[in-house]
């Protein structure tokens, strides 16, 4: 219980990616999704950074970095895009976006 | 004993931060708890021992990324209450099954891997940033360039999808066009 090893940070990043796919899933605004999909990027990074040092390994901070590269310049683009949808329509909700139904 | 103080009480408000972001209906609480999550996050990677993957996460997430969010709140309304989604049931009983499984998937992955070994060992006697430098401008060169041009090619994405009147260029058009659309501009400032 006071030792704490690779298993612990399994289980909190498994909790806190399990919190991000719930708001993926309940969530309606555009916004809200952008932060559900933050978290699920963190929670990778902390399983990455947590087997990288149980290993002995630095693949695994590396693999973090470029995580981190990504969700930086998805945040850039994807707040670009939806700033162009909101002077369009005045609104982000998912439900509106269904135009490009097949 | 420290560690496992530190680790029981950083998971805890990592958890509830993370858990009022995704069931807030207020959007500056939810951005705000997410920031919080986020500092939090940062201190596993010092107890880990990554401090520069630390640093790295709070300038980038706590500074640039909240940095934009923000910005783009100054957009949207967000006074407004957020509307839930009433989902259908099949395909979030769907999902939820999709995600025990990988649950299952991420522990049973290290159990059965245990015959892994380190390709990059940590070096001795050098701290944590020389490390990740060493290993960073040695074999992860080309990704690191690859994720440079990436972070620029979103840059000017950034710049082009939000900025005003972009989709023109000034080097593309004529003397007479840029003239009127100057006059226009003059127009709208007198009137």
């Amino acid at each position: 219980m006071m030792e704490i090893g690779l298993n612990h940070y399994l289980v909190l990043t498994t909790i806190l990616f399990a919190i991000g796919l719930v708001g993926v899933m309940r969530r309606k605004n555009l916004l809200m999704l952008f932060f559900a999909t933050e978290i699920l990027l963190n929670s990778v990074n902390i399983s990455f950074a947590a087997i990288s040092h149980f290993y002995g390994d630095l693949t695994g901070q590396m693999f973090a970095f470029f995580v981190i590269a990504i969700a930086a310049s998805e945040v850039a683009v994807g707040l670009g895009l939806l700033i162009v949808w909101h002077k369009k329509h005045n609104n982000i909700d998912l439900d509106t976006m269904t135009s490009m139904r097949g | 004993m420290f560690e496992a103080v530190a680790f029981y009480l950083f998971a805890f408000l990592t958890i509830s931060m993370f858990w009022i972001t995704v069931t807030t209906s207020q959007a500056l609480y939810a951005l705000t708890a997410l920031a919080a999550g986020m500092i939090f996050i940062s201190a596993f990677f010092f107890i880990l021992g990554a401090d520069f993957l630390g640093a790295i996460q709070i300038v980038v997430y706590s500074g640039a990324v909240m940095a934009l969010y923000s910005f783009g709140m100054m957009f949207f309304d967000t006074t407004r209450d957020v509307k839930e989604k009433q989902g259908n049931k099949a395909i979030i009983l769907g999902l939820s099954t999709l995600a025990a499984i990988l649950i299952v998937a991420i522990f049973a992955g290290p159990i059965v891997s245990d015959n892994i070994h380190a390709l990059y060992p940590v070096i001795e006697g050098a701290g944590n940033t020389q490390q990740v430098g060493l290993v960073l401008f040695t074999k992860y060169l080309v990704p690191f360039e690859v994720a440079a041009v990436m972070l620029l090619v979103a840059m000017i994405a950034g710049i082009v999808l939000a900025g005003k009147k972009m989709d023109l260029s000034l080097t593309l058009m004529d003397e007479e066009e840029i003239h009127l659309m100057n006059e226009e501009k003059n127009k709208k400032v007198l009137s």
